[in-house]
């Protein structure tokens, strides 16, 4: 599940994934906490690195502003859709 | 031969070498062969999507996928067609079969990581994987291969075996027997000098003589 749509939005899986770097997380936390298989959370932190999405902090990742930005969207997006 | 005819052969990888790396698109975005480290990893190919022993292996697949998840294994299937195309089939079997298939496949379009692991036999088609399945460890070394003609689908239960089998051998330092199945006694490796031969013995194992003997775990 790629995490970051060709037009820079955030997939549904990618949200979750990038929720869970808040606080600084390693990807078998955020396997745990997610549910998420760890192949596929580490995938996602590469895509998330290229993009400035999240940065490594030692064997953590914790979300940029940049990141939090994506996630805003992802905020406003939805409620656009429920409205 | 013609330019465009010749196929290159390449190398085979081999058993207890390190498994090839690679990056490629899949149907759950792009993967790569570090992704997958710190668990096993079935690596397996099939011919082309849309025909009916590749789809028969893919739900055979499925419904072993639980199984070897608890065992701590991921799946990733992989062949020569597109992600559309991929996608395609996977929501054709969804459809058809009511059956989600739980794993990314890669689409190999380019046949970079077909050719890395030698998945295209040439003498059966130049185009098309033949069905390979490698077994890769946590550490991403190459553990065991599979390789199946076109006309002929996988035994699941097999692969499952072999699993168990590789991870019994790492977890309690044995080998396993002809038709061993989990719960079955296992092979002692040979002892390596006389005394441990005169003590394997008298231990009262079950042994037929010093070199072979086995035990229940």
């Amino acid at each position: 599940m790629a995490c970051i749509q060709p037009d820079g939005s955030l997939s549904r899986s990618g949200e979750l994934i990038l929720l869970a770097v808040h606080a600084p997380a390693t990807p078998q936390e955020v396997a745990r906490e997610t549910g998420a298989d760890l192949f596929l959370v580490r995938a996602a932190m590469r895509e998330f690195m290229q993009a400035g999405y999240v940065e490594k902090l030692g064997d953590r990742y914790q979300v940029t502003p940049q990141g939090e930005a994506a996630l805003e969207g992802a905020k406003a997006g939805k409620i656009e859709e429920i409205t | 031969m013609d330019e465009k005819e010749r196929v290159e052969i390449r190398p085979l990888p081999r058993i207890g070498d390190q498994a090839p790396a690679f990056e490629a698109e899949t149907t759950w975005g792009r993967l790569a062969l570090e992704d997958f480290r710190d668990r096993w990893l079935i690596l397996f190919s099939h011919p082309a999507d849309f025909t009916p022993v590749c789809t028969t292996e893919f739900l055979a697949f499925q419904e072993l996928h639980q199984s070897l998840k608890d065992l701590g294994v991921d799946l990733l299937g992989l062949s020569v067609d597109s992600v559309t195309a991929h996608i395609a089939w996977l929501r054709n079997m969804e459809e058809k079969f009511g059956v989600k298939i739980p794993f990314p496949v890669i689409a190999d379009s380019d046949r970079k990581v077909a050719g890395l692991y030698g998945m295209i036999m040439p003498g059966e088609s130049k185009t098309e994987t033949s069905r390979c399945v490698f077994v890769i460890d946590p550490k991403g070394v190459l553990r065991a291969m599979i390789y199946y003609p076109l006309t002929t689908g996988r035994n699941m239960q097999e692969i499952l075996r072999l699993v168990k089998a590789l991870q019994t051998t790492d977890q309690h330092g044995v080998a396993t027997p002809a038709n061993w199945q989990p719960g079955e006694q296992v092979i002692m490796p040979p002892p390596k000098t006389m005394e441990a031969a005169e003590e394997r013995v008298q231990q009262g194992m079950e042994c037929k003589d010093w070199y072979f003997c086995k035990k229940k775990l």
